[in-house]
């Protein structure tokens, strides 16, 4: 195996992008952030992926049109994920290992708010039996949280705590939509929402993009002091149907953890859109308590979609840089209550 | 002024799937008013019906009737519904598992508050009148006629209970569903777009030069497609071009609006290095040649909007043809 890591995170998050959907506009600037920080120019990516989707942006080709924000002549390696970013820099990770390439920029992009999130959402479920309903992705979190607090696993003072955290921690976030800690009474006393979910349980919608730099062995040496090594990417699939799983479980997720080895995490960024979800994953990855979660506010704070995982490894791979932790976690999920899953555990040693 | 133009945009699209035995079993059931669930080889008894066992991973051929009562195991209060849902008022949704079955089914309940559901409430299926063989066969769920509801009370056993609606006369099987799909956005144009719609409500037409490499793109784009680099300069372009290459036209399609045959082609203005689409018209569709020079007929000025339809077609000017030379790098 080469020795991968990320050496390069740009983002930009907002309630309300006014722009277009193919989100260009946005793009530029963060390819030339990376630019800066790689001291790089487009030449020197050996391969560009990105995750997005059409559905959000509500055209055709949408990620082909973004294409322009990297400058195709000469003709450029590139590839394309309808998902999360992250599973792009899984794609982009391995096409290194290949060796067919040394380095990659992965990015994501996407405009929530051009339609209705948690309506457009629908469409990723059983198109036979639950597409024609229209469950929408806030219900479906909704029934998974019910299903929790009935098995006496979690309460709403547990998913207040969570989010009371988060956005305490988000004041420090200058790129955070929803921000400002107050208390696990003050958040309890707010009205439902999706019961038993409230708003702040909910990821807000976000608009945004964001993009990584991976690099291998010294290529990542040449550009940063303490580059943050990949030591391990896992990604499992649970099955969609919402009957046949256990909702307060997730399996994926689980299995990607005894895939790695967590010993020793100091950081995790994970990627719980909803509060619930978060006390989930951290029983499904064994995290001790000394294990900071989401310290950058996480995604109950701002949540871009298909851009949402690929920050959570940005975050925590900037920890490493800073040298605040030598061994970081970064989660991605996809699909209806955490369905999908991908871990991968970040050092400062390779 | 805003910042950027944009227009409501609905994409619709009638998805037709074909069911395969398995859900095509569950859907010809629901359309003849029973739940059929499918038994797994761990015998478990799962609606809907999975087509492959999941440990097996051999089809699924076990079939069972279930409900039409059932338990709700979880359920969440939808205080904001959204298009095309079971309801456009309030409502739950609600797992159940029906009577006779191991898996909940996911689907509507009609209660009239969030007070009035609880897990472990009996509920019983509410049939849709007219009955297709889809999901939306079952209207909803409500809670269960002559029980009190709570955790106490007694399951049926599955079978026993009589559905309200004779089954009726045997038909075909389902082997097909159309599922309609509708999203509505608001799109928004980008700044340079903005501005080329803006300038085409004056009457002009504005591109965008790439300050590297110079080419100045029509329709603009954000970026400089050839190198990434933003495109800062705005250029206005004459209304005169060169056909660079065309198609005639000759299939009728949905909403089209000229009669074929009928002429579309890349126009490449004078100065621009991309071409755009649009139409050839006032001359003969077998005299339209590559090279031929033509110029925009704009409509009447008090038609005019933000949009390229101020132009409604091109006409050729009667000019030589434009050299093959010039125009050969923007084929």
């Amino acid at each position: 195996m080469r020795d991968v890591a990320v050496v390069g995170f740009a983002q930009r998050q907002m309630e309300e992008f006014d722009g277009s959907p193919t989100c260009v506009e946005l793009l530029v600037p963060l390819f030339g952030e990376l630019y800066e920080q790689t001291g790089w120019t487009r030449r020197d990516i050996g391969f560009w992926c990105s995750g997005s989707s059409d559905y959000l942006a509500g055209r055709s080709f949408s990620f082909v049109q973004a294409v322009d924000a990297i400058g195709v002549i000469p003709p450029v390696n590139e590839s394309h994920v309808e998902m999360d970013a992250a599973w792009a820099l899984y794609e982009a990770w391995l096409k290194i290992q290949t060796g067919e390439v040394d380095t990659a920029l992965v990015y994501g992009f996407g405009k929530s708010s051009a339609g209705v999130l948690r309506r457009t959402l629908a469409l990723q479920l059983d198109p036979y039996t639950m597409t024609p309903l229209w469950p929408d992705t806030v219900s479906l979190a909704g029934l998974q949280a019910r299903a929790g607090i009935d098995a006496g696993l979690w309460d709403e003072r547990a998913m207040a705590a969570v989010v009371n955290r988060s956005l305490t921690d988000a004041e420090k976030n200058e790129y955070a939509i929803r921000k400002g800690g107050s208390s696990v009474e003050e958040l309890l006393d707010r009205p439902m929402y999706a019961d038993p979910l409230r708003k702040h349980d909910c990821a807000p919608v976000t608009d945004g993009a964001a993009a990584i730099v991976l690099a291998a062995d010294d290529k990542a040496r040449e550009v940063a002091e303490r580059p943050a090594w990949i030591r391990s990417l896992a990604t499992y699939v649970d099955p969609i149907s919402m009957g046949t799983r256990d909702l307060t479980r997730s399996p994926s997720a689980e299995r990607s953890a005894r895939d790695s080895d967590l010993d020793g995490v100091q950081v995790a960024e994970l990627h719980a859109p909803f509060s619930h979800q978060e006390l989930i994953l951290r029983s499904e990855l064994g995290l001790d308590d000394d294990v900071a979660i989401n310290p950058s506010g996480g995604p109950l704070a701002g949540n871009p979609m298909f851009t949402g995982g690929l920050i959570r490894f940005g975050e925590a791979a900037r920890k490493v840089w800073a040298g605040e932790a030598d061994k970081v976690l970064g989660h991605a999920t996809s699909g209806p209550a955490l369905q999908q899953n991908l871990i991968g555990v970040l050092e400062a040693s390779a | 002024m805003t910042r950027t133009l944009s227009a409501p945009v609905t994409v619709a699209f009638d998805y037709t799937r074909s069911t395969g035995p398995v859900i095509g079993r569950f859907l010809t059931g629901l359309r003849d008013g029973v739940l059929v669930a499918g038994r797994t080889s761990e015998g478990r008894v799962v609606l809907p019906p999975p087509e492959f066992d999941p440990v097996t991973h051999e089809p699924v051929t076990d079939f069972v009737e279930v409900g039409p009562g059932g338990t709700v195991t979880s359920w969440t209060w939808v205080s904001e519904p959204v298009a095309a849902q079971p309801f456009d008022r309030p409502f739950a949704f609600a797992l159940v598992t029906l009577d006779g079955a191991d898996a909940p089914l996911l689907h509507a309940l009609d209660v009239s508050s969030a007070e009035d559901v609880s897990t472990g409430m009996r509920v019983q299926v509410r049939w849709s009148e007219e009955r297709v063989g889809a999901i939306t066969d079952v209207a909803c769920f409500e809670p269960a006629a002559g029980e009190t509801g709570g955790d106490d009370a007694e399951p049926t056993e599955a079978g026993v209970v009589a559905t309200e609606t004779p089954p009726p006369a045997p038909a075909d099987p389902i082997q097909q569903v159309i599922t309609p799909v509708e999203l509505d956005y608001l799109y928004a144009a980008s700044p340079e777009e903005s501005a080329f719609y803006r300038g085409l409500a004056e009457g002009k037409i504005l591109g965008q030069r790439c300050p590297a490499c110079h080419k100045v793109y029509v329709p603009p784009r954000s970026a400089c497609p050839a190198d990434g680099n933003p495109t800062t300069d705005e250029v206005e372009l004459p209304s005169k071009g060169t056909v660079t290459t065309f198609c005639i036209v000759n299939v009728p399609f949905l909403g089209q609006r000229i009669k074929p045959p009928y002429v579309s082609a890349y126009v490449l203005l004078d100065g621009a290095d991309i071409a755009f689409l649009h139409l050839i018209l006032d001359v003969p569709a077998e005299e339209v040649r590559m090279g031929m020079r033509v110029e925009a007929v704009w409509k009447p000025r008090e038609e005019w909007g933000t949009t390229i339809e101020n132009i409604s077609h091109f006409r050729p000017t009667g000019e030589p043809d434009a050299d093959y030379e010039s125009y050969k790098v923007h084929l």
